[in-house]
């Protein structure tokens, strides 16, 4: 029979099973208290607007990570996605324009990178299942490709003069800025957020990509078209980039080759802190928000702290080591 | 000096939630085979780790030679002469066979006086001094992943006599072995018996139990029950103390009556030269055909064929007389069939998922929704009505199907195929690494499924439970189908004859 546990014991539990988000938690309030500014409605937006966009990526990556696979080429796909969109977002009177198009509609071309997007998930989803070559060096091959389209596609400049009506939008909130808002990219994430719930949850493919991970053989033998699966798996990652790359582009109000760099492994970081298991099958929508969260917050929490932002990296690594290593004791402990 | 080599007295070891260990005992004459018996779960691997000093236990000692000891931790163990083979090797198949066997401890020598490094001539020789105490004969250079299952645990079995070893425990060593090397393996523990090795001999196989121990150790529920001379035990006495009552049959009785030939099998015959070849057979309805061979006859290997896992050249299959296309898994499953595949853990669980999820994943097209939503509720009944006719032990369908026993797995497993109401079902080895009263449940749902009509092919290592199941017997020789005997024909003898004739 089940009992209903009180919320506080529910909030101990998870506390237990949580000590890194709990010990960031903590150390956030601190901050917030001793720091001035620390709790205001705009470093809360900015929390709230970071965290969306590293949301997407994550959301993306733990498709791959759930079915034992790893995506690379992530990062690099967000920053071809931003150029892209950048490129074919300049204003018409702009005169570092980089393209003879006419001037497009921004979700015109939301759709062609998100087009590209699904070409390069189908493309790693082919070389996995069909030439077979593992998820760690089938993505790292893709993510140097990518990032060389990129370079040849830019010419290595950095891509500015964007329509303001695209940035505006990106960057516009229910509410005024100093006071109580909501940034519109809260809303994307959520969308997505209930999206990917739905899929892992309640569809098929979602059970066949937790049997996946579970056991490959058991789930071929059970007549899971393990192939289309993963390939799908890949493709629904392209396009979180995609259109994580085209946010980021508005966000940052310029485009350059760096963008993206390094965002797959911490997408792939904050996965793992959010509770999904890098030996596959399990993971949940609700945790990578935690990773992705605690992940953000941590960067904030540093800035606040006035760390140099050379250390960040130093921090931000030692979180990642020792996140693992208190999940990893959970299991052991089970043993 | 003791009268054993080894004693464990008094040992209990609680879990949270559970009491592994509740005053179990163990006592070992040098030079006896001592069988320890038991349900899965009864507490014999938690003895042995406490052996081992991979648990420490709450209460209770270890004595050797009378005086009592500490045993720390595995290494420790082998330092006073305890050493043990799983059940499921973990070899390194790429290195050589002398360098499994000196993993972690190569004999080193000094470059220059100076550098250590591995004095592999001195290893290899070594070796073969070894390998031919396990009467084996082989290049201790050849690499492990060359030999066959049972050579690979002869070698597990001289890695594990190689120090001064008074105290060897086999875990279950026979589960894939044939019956030949059954043989070998039982002339060499006889050796090792003469070299005053008190063996631990752990298994289900009451044959083999009756036939090589000298003692016999059951436990129950942790529970310490007796220590008998195995020459005064019976089958049922053993199975009895095992299970705590009294099992009256060993086999259902079976009403199925089998009808006509509803699935043929012919000339079917694999890419890979060495595996299956025109093989031919036919299934009627309501039917159970056992698959009888040696390890190496290639039957697993044909039914995966069958059901598209492996590849063919030629041959066809006919359900009622309409040939079936399959090339794979999905194709088998949506013509009704069903595999039940021989390793549970390898291609059947999918072990960190939830029972719900594993009894439904082969079936989920039937709880779609508006084209797309999985309706929960009715995968929920799913899990429930299984849950009830086969008497799943499980807390809910949430569980994670790794934390159940084996045989409560395997019942969420034949749920799994059940739930697509097959035709024709294959069941690879259904009761390995199964307890007995949970086989006997097994059995039961088997017997009913050919009563219902369902057409049962049941591959099987272990003789009685082809006989005592099988309306008839195929028999398998390297890659050929050697014979059909009706199941009331049947007997080792004839079945043997039929397992062991190569070309």
């Amino acid at each position: 029979m089940k009992t209903k546990e009180s919320f506080g014991r529910k909030v101990l539990k998870y506390a237990k099973a949580n000590p890194i988000v709990v010990m960031l938690v903590i150390v956030a309030i601190i901050v917030g208290i001793t720091k001035e500014n620390f709790f205001s409605w705009k470093n809360f937006g900015n929390l709230m607007s970071n965290t969306a966009i590293r949301f997407l990526i994550a959301l993306g990556v733990s498709g791959c990570l759930i079915t034992k696979g790893t995506d690379l080429s992530a990062g690099r796909q967000v920053g071809l996605a931003a150029c892209l969109s950048g490129i074919l977002i300049q204003r018409g009177d702009y005169t570092g324009r980089l393209t003879q198009l006419p001037e497009l509609n921004m979700f015109v071309v939301l759709l062609i990178v998100v087009a590209i997007g699904i070409v390069l998930g189908i493309i790693n989803g082919l070389i996995i299942t069909l030439l077979k070559v593992p998820p760690f060096i089938a993505t790292l091959g893709t993510q140097t490709i990518v990032y060389g389209i990129c370079l040849v596609v830019t010419d290595a400049q950095p891509i500015g003069g964007f329509q303001k009506s695209f940035i505006d939008l990106i960057n516009g909130r229910i509410g005024q800025s100093n006071g109580f808002h909501l940034p519109y990219l809260l809303f994307v994430a959520l969308l997505f957020g209930l999206y990917f719930w739905f899929l892992y949850n309640k569809t098929r493919h979602g059970k066949y990509m937790y049997a996946i991970g579970g056991n490959e053989v058991a789930a071929e033998v059970s007549g899971v078209n393990t192939t289309k699966t993963l390939i799908l798996i890949y493709t629904t990652a392209g396009i979180m980039y995609a259109t994580a790359g085209w946010l980021l582009a508005a966000k940052t109000g310029g485009a350059s080759t760096s963008m993206g760099l390094g965002y797959e492994l911490e997408a792939i970081a904050a996965c793992t802190i959010g509770g999904v298991s890098t030996t596959g099958g399990v993971g949940t929508v609700s945790g990578v928000l935690v990773g992705v969260l605690v992940f953000e917050l941590l960067k904030i929490v540093l800035q606040f702290l006035g760390v140099n932002p050379y250390y960040n990296y130093i921090v931000q690594g030692l979180v990642i080591v020792i996140a693992v290593a208190l999940d990893v004791r959970k299991y052991l402990a089970k043993k | 000096m003791s009268e054993f080599v080894l004693e464990m007295r008094d040992v209990s070891k609680s879990f949270p939630g559970v009491k592994a260990l509740d005053h179990a005992q163990l006592k070992l004459r040098p030079g006896t085979v001592h069988a320890l018996m038991g349900e899965n779960g009864a507490g014999k691997s938690t003895l042995m780790k406490c052996m081992f000093g991979i648990y420490k236990m709450d209460e209770g000692a270890i004595y050797i030679d009378g005086e009592k000891t500490t045993i720390q931790n595995p290494l420790d163990a082998w330092d006073k002469g305890i050493s043990m083979v799983h059940q499921e090797l973990q070899p390194i198949p790429a290195r050589t066979i002398g360098e499994n066997i000196f993993l972690g401890r190569y004999p080193l020598k000094k470059l220059l006086g100076i550098f250590p490094i591995v004095d592999h001539e001195k290893m290899y020789a070594d070796t073969e001094k070894l390998l031919k105490r396990v009467r084996m004969d082989f290049d201790p250079r050849k690499k492990l992943g060359t030999l066959s299952v049972s050579q690979m645990q002869s070698v597990e079995i001289a890695k594990a006599v190689a120090g001064n070893c008074r105290v060897l425990i086999l875990d279950e060593p026979t589960s894939s072995l044939t019956q030949n090397e059954v043989e070998a393996l039982f002339r060499i523990v006889e050796d090792l018996k003469k070299e005053n090795v008190a063996i631990v001999y752990i298994s289900h196989k009451m044959d083999e139990i009756l036939r090589i121990s000298d003692e016999v150790t059951i436990m129950r529920d942790g529970h310490y029950i007796g220590t008998w001379e195995a020459k005064q035990l019976t089958t049922d006495f053993i199975i009895t103390k095992m299970v705590g009552r009294e099992l009256t049959n060993l086999y259902p009785k079976r009403e199925n009556v089998p009808g006509e030939v509803v699935f043929e099998v012919e000339d079917f015959t694999s890419i890979n030269p060495r595996s299956f070849r025109n093989v031919s057979f036919q299934l009627r309805k309501g039917e159970i055909l056992g698959v009888a061979g040696l390890v190496g006859a290639q039957r697993t290997e044909l039914m995966e064929g069958i059901f598209g896992t492996r590849s063919h050249t030629k041959g066809t299959v006919r359900y009622q007389g309409k040939e079936l296309k399959i090339n794979r898994p999905k194709d088998a499953i949506d013509q009704g069939i069903a595999m039940l595949t021989e390793d549970r853990r390898g291609s059947g669980i999918m072990g960190v998922l939830s029972v719900a999820d594993n009894i439904s994943i082969a079936s989920l097209n039937k709880y779609v929704e508006h084209g797309i939503v999985l309706n929960t509720k009715k995968i929920d009944e799913l899990v429930e009505e299984n849950r009830q006719k086969m008497n799943i032990k499980t807390p809910s369908g949430k569980t994670l199907i790794q934390s159940l026993s084996g045989g409560n797995q395997q019942k969420v497993l034949i749920g799994r195929w059940l739930a697509n109401n097959p035709e024709v079902l294959i069941l690879d080895e259904p009761t390995r690494g199964i307890d007995v009263g949970a086989k006997y449940e097994i059995y039961c749902i088997i017997a009913d499924l050919a009563k219902q009509g369902k057409s049962i092919i049941m591959i099987s290592s272990e003789m009685g439970e082809l006989i005592g199941m099988s309306d008839r017997i195929m028999v398998m020789c390297d890659g050929r189908m050697t014979g059909v005997i009706d199941g009331k024909d049947a007997n080792q003898e004839n079945i043997m004859a039929l397992a062991t004739k190569f070309e």
